[in-house]
């Protein structure tokens, strides 16, 4: 997922002095990934209640999840997926955040 | 064994439950709150295997207690720097909140009569608006999570656990775990 390739020194380019979240700053994804425990009417239901998506959106977000091992359910600026990234563990759903593919 | 049922008149999610029933979910409850508010305790072994599979009170702190990691995971995979702040900013807040989550499950059963010591042939009826059924969910989810990290419960295992006898203590907890997936399985349905 990283820009593996680009530059020798990839922490330095990852970790700029400026501020992340403007608007020339690429978008971030939030992902959601498998987990054994989780039911799939439960998972459906909170991408539902928590990003308002219609069912069926969320079915097939959860279906990802479960048959890819991850999907991407929401994108946005940094902060707003920290937020999201933080609704999910509440939920008890394993949701981690990165920059958008480029 | 019932599940719950949506209340057709008020649209409120109910279930009956035994009085023994009631008393094992407030008993994971405050398992639950306890490793959430003191995580070093220690977890030393209580002498019956029942109790110590049950016994989320682990005796690593975390991050390293498998339970909070799996809680409380890790937002960037890759960027060591930025997970430490995500945890420090929202760890102790997602703490508190699902520990307040599993307190109101207890006082919802106690609020419907659940006493101290449980009395053969009580029965507890619980009935969960909006609001309350979505902290049902989030209990019943952080305790699967809590007990299926703990018996290592993996994707389509269910014949090795169908395989145990019945008096493997690992079967009786993993027939627990059954259970609360059950109850929210039938709580997803009444809410949705």
């Amino acid at each position: 997922m990283h820009n593996e390739g680009v530059s020798t020194s990839p922490v330095e380019l990852e970790e700029p002095e400026v501020d992340d979240d403007t608007s020339l700053a690429r978008p971030w994804v939030t992902i959601v990934w498998n987990d054994p425990v989780n039911l799939m009417s439960y998972v459906t239901f909170v991408f539902q209640k928590y990003f308002g998506y219609p069912k069926h959106k969320a079915e097939k977000l959860m279906m990802e999840v479960h048959q890819e091992g991850r999907s991407v359910v929401s994108t946005g600026s940094r902060e707003e997926m920290e937020r999201d990234v933080q609704a999910m563990h509440s939920y008890g759903l394993w949701a981690t955040m990165q920059k958008a593919d480029a | 064994m019932t599940g719950f049922k949506r209340h057709r008149r008020s649209g409120a999610a109910v279930a009956t439950f035994t009085v023994f029933e009631a008393d094992l979910l407030r008993s994971l409850a405050s398992q639950l709150i306890e490793l959430l508010r003191n995580e070093a305790a220690t977890g030393a072994s209580q002498g019956d295997p029942l109790e110590d599979l049950l016994d989320f009170s682990g005796p690593t702190t975390a991050p390293e207690d498998p339970v909070l990691a799996r809680l409380f995971p890790t937002a960037y995979p890759d960027d060591e720097e930025a997970a430490g702040d995500f945890r420090r900013f929202t760890e102790s807040t997602l703490r508190d909140g699902k520990a307040a989550g599993a307190a109101a499950v207890i006082d919802t059963l106690e609020e419907a009569g659940l006493p101290p010591e449980p009395e053969d042939g009580l029965f507890i009826d619980v009935e969960l608006d909006e609001a309350a059924v979505m902290t049902w969910l989030r209990a019943f989810t952080d305790m699967r999570l809590a007990i299926a990290t703990r018996l290592e419960v993996e994707e389509g295992d269910e014949e090795y656990w169908m395989s145990l006898p019945d008096d493997d203590p690992r079967a009786q907890v993993h027939d627990i775990y059954d259970w609360l997936g059950y109850l929210q399985e039938t709580l997803v349905e009444a809410a949705a």
